[in-house]
């Protein structure tokens, strides 16, 4: 071990526009800074090796895995989770939606299928169910099948383009 | 699982990547975009490593023509290949390539100098790089050297890099006029690593077919670019299976990739614009 490594590093970093000061284990994933030292539980780990999507959270506006990102790597960054989303209601809409179509059961995927349905629902074209499927394929829920998920992104996409909705 | 790391430094530039990498005595670990290294430390694959982040050296990050080549940099992340205009008008190939990698939450983190550096045998851009007869360029404390992609890949997750090397950039040549790109792949499902693929670039000099998921390490396929050549697609995509060397797993079995290869071919001959 060099003095150049440290084990420890101190970030500075924006979680849901407030300035977070932490020193970090130099292993420790943005998830569990996130659920664990900041107590911001919305945002879940599921398998730890980037396939369920369930801790999927904004970095800088992208969606990104928590549990494969160190933690060290978002120095300077902004992060966004559920919990913020929430209450400035960037996704009132979306989680509105997920209600009315029954998009959720236990809730363990919804925060991560939140965040991703955010980057699609945002962008200029109204997607096909098949661009949604597609744009959703890494977040995974056990209970819903999916059918209903993307019912409920589709009406939140459509609204926003100003499209009725059967 | 969670990752054991021995300890992580931010590299100021590529020098001070260097020293790092010199300092760590074996232990040291390039890590860029984290989305295969992060997976591999919290399954336990690899643990104790010093963590060398070049994310910072920004020179390392975007696309540019020089000449006749388009130069990509190692640190581009795959979402920014997708969508670069240089990379769609001069390289079409690897932006085709962007959709069927992974998600689009790995793609806004993954680097393209991460994932040649990973080689994994089933992955997109090691194949297309081969694919397009492209250059990496490598430094390292001994200087800077150009790898031609045929002699970089290696053997599964092994390349020509040597410690303490970063792999800088990729020297593609731009597309000429008559030339055309294209990339065909089976998967269960959307974002999984190809069960095999096929990347291919038809040029006046003839076919270049390179097959993923079909062997240790990204494969040219010189019978089915003969036959491809001589205007023959039945032959080529009756060749084209019995020239890899695919693996047998949860996936499916060698049979079945070599089988597959064959109809992919067909579909990649209709992209690259050859008679049926
Ligand atoms: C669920 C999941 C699905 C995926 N599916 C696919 C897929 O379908 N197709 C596909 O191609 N990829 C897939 N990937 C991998 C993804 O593309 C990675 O982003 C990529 O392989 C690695 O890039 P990275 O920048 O994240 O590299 P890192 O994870 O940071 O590094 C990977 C390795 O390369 C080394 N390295 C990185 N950059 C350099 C450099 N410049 N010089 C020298 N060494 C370097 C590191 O030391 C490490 O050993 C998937 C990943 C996940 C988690
Ligand atoms: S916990 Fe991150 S993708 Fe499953
Ligand atoms: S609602 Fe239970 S996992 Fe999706």
């Amino acid at each position: 071990m060099t003095d150049a490594f440290r084990n420890r590093i101190d970030l500075t970093f924006t979680v849901n526009g407030e300035q977070v000061e932490a020193t970090v284990p130099a292993g420790r994933h943005l998830i569990d800074v996130l659920r664990l030292d900041l107590g911001l539980t919305g945002s879940h780990a599921g398998c730890e090796h980037g396939v369920c999507g369930a801790c999927t959270v904004l970095v800088d506006g992208a969606p990104v895995r928590g549990c494969l990102t160190l933690a060290a790597q978002v120095q300077a960054a902004e992060v966004w989770t559920v919990e913020g989303l929430t209450d400035t209601g960037a996704v009132a809409d979306l989680q509105a939606a997920f209600v009315a179509r029954n998009a959720l059961q236990c809730g363990y995927c919804t925060p991560g299928m939140l965040v991703a349905a955010k980057a699609l629902v945002e962008r200029e074209t109204v997607p096909s169910r098949a661009e949604i499927r597609e744009h959703m394929s890494g977040n995974y829920c056990r209970c819903t099948g999916y059918e209903a998920i993307v019912d409920a992104i589709e009406t939140a996409a459509r609204a926003r383009a100003g499209e009725a909705t059967e | 699982m969670k990752a054991s790391v021995g300890g992580y430094a931010r590299a100021r530039d590529l020098a001070h990547a260097f020293d790092l990498l010199a300092a760590a005595n074996g232990m040291g670990r390039v890590i860029a975009g984290g989305q295969s290294l992060v997976a591999a430390l919290n399954l336990g694959l690899t643990a104790g490593d010093l963590l060398v982040d070049i994310t910072g050296i920004t020179d390392l990050r975007g696309v540019r023509v020089e000449g006749d080549h388009l130069l990509i940099g190692a640190l581009t992340r795959h979402v920014d290949i997708g969508s670069d205009p240089l990379v769609a008008e001069h390289a079409p190939l690897l932006a085709r390539a962007v959709p069927l990698i992974a998600h689009d939450a790995i793609r806004n983190r993954g680097t393209i100098g991460g994932s040649l550096a990973h080689a994994d045998p089933a992955a997109e851009f090691p194949a297309c790089i081969l694919a397009l007869g492209a250059t990496l360029i490598v430094e390292g404390p001994a200087g800077r050297r150009e790898v031609p992609a045929a002699d970089f890949f290696v053997d599964v997750f092994e390349t020509a890099l040597d410690e303490g090397d970063i792999l800088t950039g990729i020297a593609v040549p731009c597309i000429a006029a008559d030339e055309r790109h294209g990339i065909e792949e089976a998967t269960r499902r959307a974002g999984d690593y190809a069960i095999v693929g096929l990347a291919g670039v038809r040029r006046a000099a003839g076919h270049r077919i390179v097959a993923f998921g079909a062997g240790p390490r990204p494969m040219l396929c010189g019978a089915a670019m003969a036959a491809l050549d001589a205007g023959d697609l039945d032959a080529a995509c009756a060749a084209i299976g019995g020239e890899l060397d695919p693996p047998s797993d949860t996936q499916g079995s060698a049979a079945y990739r070599r089988h597959l290869a064959g109809v992919l071919l067909g579909r990649l001959a209709a992209q690259l614009g050859d008679p049926s």
